[in-house]
């Protein structure tokens, strides 16, 4: 491996992404599948930085999986789209940040697409003022909440109360980056280190102090690719899929697994249990998996946050070796206490994952 | 100073073509921008389909060099058009007035790492066709280290919309095979791969070259383009690729990856093309006016072409151009007087 080559890349795929101001957007399905992670962003861009992010109720679903499943047609997701840049106008912002990265490339190919074919967006305009009245601004300025993160990554490290470190060896964390398909595969320009060698993780994981790990199927997809998964009959492909990658990390033994894209740490997380269930192999140290993380999560534990806060007893493999690894202090007794010290029952263990 | 005609790129074509303007009488400048003449070739090591060595054909061709005043590490930086003829003034600090220009600046190869997916400049056995005919050289390179497992990957930069060039290098199919028969001669145990788009084998001797390859050497040629390049734990990479024909997707550890650079305009055509005030193609090559009839001739009086100046060529192609501008600059300078 040649780093000198990935930092050429690197140079040539940089974003200019503004400092403040920002109208947020959440994710559907992240709030289900990992609840406190948009939080938490808010928590560290506000709390923590100062910053200014929106947000309104009025929000809705961008139609990307309706989208992607061929489920409604291409005028009708972009009328959506229209509705959410509607809502940012209203309020006064131009810069337009996301949780989702299958919104994040929607949008990305909306607003190409309108670049490239003015007269769809006019026709999209009408279709938005019939509907509701709405009148909108094309954002000025389009990121993921990732490259937000990514930007202020060495802010956070400055904070840090924890690093990506062995805090007993001092040795770095081997960490593995997974990046949403539609972050940067679509239009590489869009994201922090293009389509082959994305950045946008890998500068957060050396700034925290962890190692990245390049292994042969760093590119393949996590096992969502929405039709191997929302078709049922195809979910053994989807599986397949997930499986290749953690075959292809192994031998490369590593620590955890940090994620940018609602789908892939979900798929990574889950389909470990039933790969351990299906042939009685799990990926981490004694029969344990390999932890997946979004990187608000990880960004919330170098910050100290409290483990169960970041809503970690969420994730079906356990994220203890790795507070462990961290130093990260956590109480096994609250992690299944939700709000108020409320108990909330814990879930049956499953036979071939070690779960903590 | 006062010389017939000055002759820009001190490649094969462009000594060529000096050599038989110097034997029709008239006193060339050769002006090359690197510290020695021949171009692609002086870096070659043998030739396709009769692997005849580049450094003999490169001999032959500087071997009698009297009378063509050869201007090394020197570059073109103004030319102005008088009312019958042009001043060139060159950065070594001279100048001549000249009736004829001849163009043969030839090309460079397309810049690997451009294909980010292939891992040029990544990963550290991935090379290209022109670091393997330096190592065919006798240049020494630790990527080259007893590999078991060969690829070659064809079309690296060429027939590439996403790359920004959709010609046809010509050469770099039977630059393949005849790198991978090599290869195969010094690694005779090694397997080698060629993913390929489909095989231009258009010149007299290619085909049984390409079967040779095959029959006597044991060459597996894959249908298909390389997807993705990566390395493993060991440090080996990991190619994948579509086979086409079998219709399934392949991943095939090797120890050693060969990109078949493709041919590009130089990017100083541009500027060439300025101070001439004659226009490249989309593709940065010289148009010629007449492509079909005469693609010695530009649109422009005194200006002409020759070799890879105006696109991808073989070196027989390149050599035989050089003589016919020659002539074309002969009979245009008996016509409008020298």
């Amino acid at each position: 491996m040649i780093f000198q080559g990935k930092q050429k890349i690197w140079s040539e795929y940089q974003k200019d992404i503004p400092e403040d101001h920002y109208f947020y957007v959440r994710s559907c399905i992240r709030q289900s599948f990992f609840p406190a992670s948009e939080k938490t962003f808010l928590d560290i861009v506000k709390g923590e930085l100062g910053k200014d992010f929106f947000e309104t109720p009025h929000h809705t679903t961008c139609g990307g999986i309706a989208y992607h499943a061929e489920a409604v047609p291409q005028e009708t997701m972009m009328t959506i789209i229209a509705r959410q840049f509607a809502l940012m106008t209203e309020n006064g912002y131009e810069n337009y940040v996301c949780s989702c990265i299958t919104s994040f490339g929607l949008y990305t190919e909306v607003m190409e697409d309108w670049r490239e074919f003015p007269e769809l967006e006019a026709k999209i305009r009408e279709n938005l003022w019939k509907a509701t009245k709405r009148e909108f601004k094309v954002p000025k300025y389009l990121a993921h909440a990732s490259d937000i993160i990514y930007k202020f990554r060495n802010e956070i490290a400055e904070r840090a109360k924890f690093r990506l470190v062995n805090h007993k060896t001092g040795a770095p964390l081997k960490v593995v980056e997974h990046i949403g398909c539609h972050y940067s595969k679509m239009f590489p320009s869009k994201g922090v280190g293009g389509a082959e060698y994305p950045y946008v993780l890998a500068g957060m994981i050396e700034s925290w102090g962890g190692e990245v790990i390049d292994y042969p199927e760093r590119r393949h997809c996590c096992g969502f690719g929405f039709r191997q998964y929302l078709v049922k009959a195809n979910r053994g492909y989807s599986m397949s899929n997930t499986y290749k990658k953690f075959e292809s990390m192994e031998p490369f033994e590593p620590d955890m697994i940090i994620t940018n894209c609602p789908g892939c740490p979900y798929f990574l997380d889950r389909w470990q249990y039933v790969i351990a269930e299906q042939t009685g192999k799990t990926y981490g140290k004694d029969g344990y998996g390999i932890p997946v993380f979004t990187y608000e999560e990880v960004a919330g534990l170098v910050l100290g946050y409290d483990p169960w806060d970041l809503g970690l007893q969420t994730h079906q493999v356990a994220v203890e070796p790795l507070l462990d690894k961290m130093g990260v202090p956590y109480k096994p007794e609250e992690k299944y206490k939700g709000v108020g010290g409320k108990v909330i029952v814990p879930p049956e263990f499953p036979m071939n994952i070690k779960c903590c | 100073m006062t010389k017939n005609v000055v002759v820009i790129g001190g490649g094969a074509s462009g000594i060529e073509a000096s050599r038989r303007l110097r034997d029709l009488g008239y006193s060339p400048v050769l002006v090359e921008k690197e510290d020695h003449l021949g171009g692609h070739l002086a870096s070659w090591n043998r030739l396709f389909p009769q692997m005849i060595p580049a450094k003999d054909i490169l001999k032959s061709l500087t071997s009698d060099m009297k009378g063509i005043e050869v201007f090394l590490n020197t570059e073109v930086i103004s030319i102005n058009r008088l009312k019958d003829s042009y001043v060139v003034k060159f950065s070594n600090g001279l100048s001549a007035q000249v009736k004829a220009i001849l163009i043969t600046t030839g090309f460079t190869l397309f810049p690997a790492q451009k294909k980010q997916e292939y891992g040029y400049g990544i990963y550290d056995r991935v090379i290209t066709n022109a670091d393997l005919e330096a190592w065919f050289n006798g240049n020494k390179d630790k990527r080259v280290t007893d590999p078991q497992v060969i690829g070659f990957v064809h079309c690296v930069g060429s027939r590439d919309e996403k790359a920004g060039n959709r010609q046809c290098s010509k050469v770099c199919c039977a630059t393949a095979v005849k790198q991978a028969i090599e290869i195969k001669e010094k690694f005779p145990d090694a397997v080698v791969y060629c993913f390929y788009m489909d095989l231009r084998m258009f010149g007299r001797g290619y085909e049984d070259m390409y079967l040779k390859a095959q029959k006597d050497y044991g060459i597996r040629f894959l249908r298909g383009r390389v997807s993705e390049v990566s390395e493993d734990i060991n440090g080996r990479l990991v190619v994948k690729a579509d086979d086409t024909l079998l219709g399934k997707p392949v991943k095939i550890s090797m120890d050693l990856l060969v990109l078949m650079s493709g041919m590009i305009a130089p990017e100083s055509n541009m500027e060439l093309s300025k101070m001439l005030k004659v226009l490249p193609g989309e593709d940065g090559f010289f148009s010629p006016a007449n492509a079909i009839s005469n693609p010695t001739l530009s649109n422009r009086d005194g200006v002409f072409f020759a070799g890879a100046a105006t696109g991808p060529k073989t070196m027989p192609e390149t050599l035989s151009e050089g003589r016919a501008a020659a002539l074309e600059i002969d009979s245009y300078l008996k016509r409008v007087g020298d």
